[in-house]
């Protein structure tokens, strides 16, 4: 299935970044539009402020599950100072003008992390935290993603409560993710020789603090913040104080939709990527038994192919 | 240093003054939460893990070096560790707190720091800065960096580590997880934090521990 419509596919239009260049577009993110042109028109990077973007419902559409007060804190506060604090941080370095993803992974520095990341990945899950849920969300999702889903977790239910689990036993502060990972050797320009549909798979991993899964290169497709903070303004505010954070997060407020959406995103750059691998492949190999090496010879109007 | 036997099961020890006692610094509210579900927690879920185990029987000391494992974590070490740093929590604070410490405190502090105003600067911005969960510290050490002979240092450690499995003694410590202030201070930890120096501290209780590691020393 082709993503969706609100997205186009940016590596038809920019040199593809591999799979983060494609995350940014799938935002209405004010800085991205920025950004690309930049990319493409080459031009002198203006300083770029990112915006503190609202979630895509109004602060009190998620009760009473999660209240508008909760929200306010959560999205009005933290992620909020994590915008104006990231702003602050870049302004004037190599990383003015950059995008939030590429800030990320280039801050993330292989794991010895530099100054922006925490900033940065905050600004990026949070966004990303409030886009996975939605009103009257919940319930189970249906399609390719439980078709999916059952198939690598053996059941719907399996899934829940892998994820349901994760979220209670992060240890200190994180987040809970179901993320897609497409089988990748880890080295240089290493793909894998064969790539089935069999290698690619959902997965439920946890993160510490602000780690996020773009960092290992997996694509994810929904997450649960399980920072106190959130869970402590939850109990403050919710109406109910034994409702649990996380069921009330799975039961009642989880866009499916956004997550179907996600993972068919996700398909759509693996499966870009493998076509950019294979191009490459063909391009440095001389091997004319290609359909490319063929070409050129009918071309020149030589008889047979040559072997 | 007594050597009482250690109890079967690790109980759950109450902070030295009442629940309310800390108000309106830390709440009732706060501590009921923080006291009584968090650290309750940690001591119920360490009895789980460690009853039918060696570690049964082990003061929770012994308990959170051998899990430490020199920082391949052992399954119960952040539940001990926690224990642990909460009960030395309590201890650091008392009504009535804050203020300057004194005598042999005060010059120690002068004399490895500058001066008082240093010495809280540097704390307050490391229970500031320790990102996601964790504590800030001032510990004493028996091995002074040979570059500035320091013995008063101020540390701060992610989740449930602490100064004791590094190989420091631990003189005060703030508790900056969320959970600690996110009932009174919601995301204002700085707030949190100014007041803990200015109206909770214990330097009684922390005098009292400098004394006793260097008379160890000595």
């Amino acid at each position: 299935m082709a993503a969706t419509a609100a997205v186009s596919p940016p590596c038809a239009l920019v040199p593809c970044q591999g799979l983060r260049g494609a995350l940014v577009s799938t935002r209405n993110f004010h800085a991205t539009k920025n950004q690309r042109q930049r990319g493409r028109a080459v031009a002198a990077p203006i300083s770029a402020k990112f915006d503190l973007k609202p979630p895509p419902y109004p602060l009190d559409a998620l009760e009473p599950h999660m209240s508008q007060d909760t929200i306010s804190y959560h999205w009005g506060k933290h992620h909020r100072g994590y915008v104006e604090n990231l702003n602050m941080q870049i302004v004037g370095t190599d990383l003015d003008g950059m995008s939030l993803e590429d800030i990320i992974i280039l801050s993330y520095n292989k794991g010895d992390i530099l100054p922006a990341f925490n900033n940065a990945a905050q600004i990026w899950n949070h966004d990303f935290f409030w886009e996975s849920m939605v009103p009257n969300g919940g319930g189970k999702p249906s399609g390719d993603l439980l078709g999916l889903i059952e198939r690598d977790f053996g059941s719907f239910e399996n899934f829940s409560v892998k994820f349901r689990s994760a979220a209670s036993t992060q240890f200190g502060s994180g987040w809970v993710w179901l993320a897609y990972k497409a089988n990748r050797l880890n080295v240089g320009n290493a793909s894998n020789p064969r790539p089935s549909d069999e290698d690619k798979k959902l997965v439920v991993v946890k993160s510490p603090n602000a780690v996020n899964p773009l960092v290992w290169d997996y694509l994810p497709v929904l997450t649960i913040d399980v920072w106190e903070g959130p869970k402590c303004i939850s109990f403050i505010f919710s109406q109910s104080r034994r409702a649990d954070y996380v069921s009330m997060f799975m039961e009642k407020l989880v866009s499916w939709e956004t997550v179907s959406a996600r993972l068919e995103m996700a398909k759509a750059q693996v499966a870009e990527r493998e076509r950019e691998e294979e191009k490459r492949k063909y391009g440095e190999d001389n091997v004319n038994s290609s359909n490319e090496a063929v070409e050129m010879y009918l071309d020149s109007n030589i008889e047979d192919p040559a072997e | 240093m007594a050597t009482s036997t250690p109890p079967a099961k690790l109980e759950l020890r109450p902070p030295p003054y009442p629940l309310d006692a800390l108000e309106p610094h830390m709440s009732q509210n706060t501590m009921s939460f923080h006291w009584g579900k968090h650290h309750r927690a940690y001591v119920d879920n360490l009895n789980k893990q460690i009853v039918g185990t060696e570690l049964q029987g082990k003061s929770l000391e012994d308990v959170m070096i051998r899990t430490y494992n020199k920082g391949d974590l052992l399954p119960p070490f952040n539940n001990a560790a926690q224990v642990w740093n909460h009960d030395f929590f309590w201890d650091s604070m008392k009504p009535g707190g804050g203020g300057k410490p004194s005598g042999e405190l005060l010059k120690a502090i002068e004399r490895d720091f500058g001066s008082f105003e240093k010495f809280s600067e540097e704390f307050r911005s490391a229970a500031a800065t320790q990102f996601g969960s964790g504590w800030a510290w001032l510990v004493y050490t028996v091995n002074p960096r040979p570059s500035d002979g320091k013995e008063l240092l101020v540390l701060k450690t992610p989740n449930a580590v602490n100064p004791l499995v590094l190989g420091y003694t631990a003189l005060l410590t703030i508790d900056v997880w969320e959970h600690a202030y996110y009932l009174d201070y919601q995301n204002r930890r700085p707030d949190y934090i100014s007041i803990f120096m200015e109206k909770l501290v214990s330097w009684d209780a922390v005098s009292a521990k400098l004394e006793v590691a260097k008379s160890r020393v000595a």
